[in-house]
């Protein structure tokens, strides 16, 4: 083969190589360093480095080969010699003939370490950077088809750290958009809670209400399977899902006793209220309004507002009226004391599959025996239920036969299903 | 002769001589290694290095690089670089680019072993 041909499918493999390695989303260091081996291994060049400007002039190494780590440490480069390296042809960088004032102030330097030649890093008419090579193992001087080369390979590895740069600084300002959504995510639960908070001063029974519901709601969703996302989502619904009590007379609220037709029905229109409220609100999570609204329908259709059945109404509105009603059975009312575990639980048997879905219980009920045979990390609804409630000796039974019958209840209704 | 583990670059020594062999293609990857290898050796106290190509396929042009590394390490150490086995291909793309300048060209790593035997041998001239 022909000397310029072989020469010519040496160069060619290597720029083929230098362009994939700069397209590359790799390590960068690692890329500036692969690029000056191809650069040097093109035309045999035994030493050489790659240095960016850094900031005030300074230049840092990147990459470096065949020389000392400590090259080019402390150098500057200022404006005024940038913009002579701007304009020079190649043959004027070379070491031993430049009058370019970076070149020739750093004359000793760069000599001593064997540099032969200074080419700058341009893009886009700006000088990035400094490419610095030293001479040919052939003992030859470079040829004008060698400073062509260099240069084109000098713009590659200009071009490919300028992209991996930008690239950083988009990773960096996605991180920090990151962080501030996380922090606005933070201080929209905040905000929310503290509006639960208000919402449950205006009953003076039920303080807590809003935020134990969001709780009960949280663990119920993750014992479920939802995402993260959608734990959260369900979280908020829960501390907004009684919004609509702000348009309620406190009295009616208040009332220490069961209220009469006409007051309850005042009381009932708080879950569409709530999703009048809510709905021109553009939450971060979805159908948060529409879990307010349906809070207080059934599977029966004996619910309100709307006396849905089973599948019209959304899950997490179904997540969110077992959290209401179970933290309505366990807590104190004016008319009546919070009702024993037992009771609950043969109120959640009973009610499953009329008011409540079968698989929202199950699902609390297993969260609940987590934390009663000590399997959960913490335990969130000991906690809000307080000292002792979940401590009787039938609790693990009472849980374990509830889960068990729900779960051979789903099994029927599903084979019925696959029968008919 | 030693047995690589996996990763590592097959090599033996010969008196104070290392015989490094090279993978089928001198990439970045193989080449580094090689050059470890090299570093490793001249550290233990070799005075010569015999990089045998004889499975050496297609070197690329960070090849030619880490190789240029290597003599300029090897000369730092005092210590000389053969190269055993190379291609005709290679052996074209080793003198078009001035590598064979440095380093001795050598049938096969017997050849190579006399080539650096001999040069033990004759006196340094001071």
């Amino acid at each position: 083969m022909e000397p310029s041909t072989q020469k010519l499918i040496h160069t060619f493999g290597a720029l083929a190589d230098l362009g994939q390695e700069i397209a590359g989303t790799g390590d960068f260091t690692e890329m500036v360093r692969t690029s000056l081996h191809l650069l040097l291994g093109t035309l045999a060049l035994r030493r050489g480095a790659v240095a960016e400007c850094i900031d005030e002039g300074s230049l840092r190494c990147v990459a470096v080969w065949g020389l000392g780590d400590e090259l080019l440490s402390g150098w500057t480069i200022a404006e005024t010699e940038k913009h002579q390296l701007l304009d020079a042809e190649a043959k004027e960088c070379l070491v031993r003939y430049s009058d370019k004032s970076f070149i020739s102030r750093n004359f000793d330097g760069l000599s001593n370490s064997g540099i032969e030649l200074v080419l700058p890093m341009i893009v886009r008419g700006d000088v990035t950077g400094l490419v610095l090579l030293g001479g040919k193992a052939s003992g030859e001087e470079f040829s004008n088809a060698d400073f062509e080369t260099i240069k084109a390979m000098t713009r590659h590895i200009g071009v490919g750290i300028h992209t991996h740069r930008l690239l950083e600084q988009v990773a960096q300002r996605a991180e920090e958009n990151r962080r501030l959504y996380e922090e606005l995510r933070a201080i929209y639960r905040d905000t929310v809670r503290a509006f639960a908070a208000a919402i449950d001063i205006k009953d003076k029974y039920t303080q807590g209400h809003s935020e134990r519901v969001g709780r009960y709601s949280e663990i119920i969703a993750q014992e479920m399977g939802w995402s993260e996302q959608e734990v959260e989502g369900i979280q908020i619904a829960g501390y907004l899902h009684d919004i609509g009590k702000l348009i309620v007379d406190r009295d009616i609220i208040n009332a220490p006793y069961h209220i009469d037709a006409k007051r309850s029905s005042d009381l009932n229109r708080h879950p569409a209220a709530g999703y009048e409220i809510l709905s021109p609100i553009n939450h971060p999570y979805a159908d948060i309004p529409l879990m307010a609204k349906y809070h207080h329908e059934r599977l029966d259709g004996r619910g309100y507002p709307d006396g849905l059945t089973d599948e019209q109404i959304p899950m997490g509105a179904k997540i969110v009226s077992l959290a209401d009603a179970f933290d309505a059975m366990t807590t104190d009312r004016p008319y009546r004391r919070r009702r024993s575990f037992e009771d609950v639980v043969r109120d959640l048997r009973e009610n499953s599959g009329k008011q409540f879905d079968g698989k929202v219980v199950t699902a609390f009920a297993r969260a609940i025996l987590k934390e009663v045979n000590g399997e959960a990390k913490k335990r969130p609804i000991t906690k809000m239920l307080g000292k002792g409630y979940l401590e009787g000796e039938n609790v693990r039974g009472l849980l374990t036969d509830l889960i068990s019958e729900l779960e051979s209840r789903s099994r029927g209704a599903a084979a019925q299903t696959v029968t008919s | 002769m030693d047995k690589p583990s996996p990763g590592l670059v097959r090599s033996h020594c010969v008196g104070t001589t290392a015989v490094v062999y090279a993978s089928d293609y001198l990439n970045k990857l193989t080449g580094e290694k090689i050059e470890r290898e090299c570093r490793r050796q001249l550290d233990c106290g070799c005075r010569a290095l015999v990089i045998d190509f004889s499975d050496t396929q297609l070197v690329n042009s960070i090849g030619i690089s880490i190789l240029l590394g290597i003599i300029d390490v090897a000369e730092r150490n005092g210590a000389r670089v053969v190269f055993s086995e190379v291609n005709d291909q290679t052996v074209e793309l080793f003198e078009m680019l001035g590598l064979t300048r440095h380093v001795v060209l050598a049938k096969d790593e017997h050849e190579a072993l006399l080539n650096l035997s001999h040069y033990e041998t004759t006196p340094t001239v001071h």
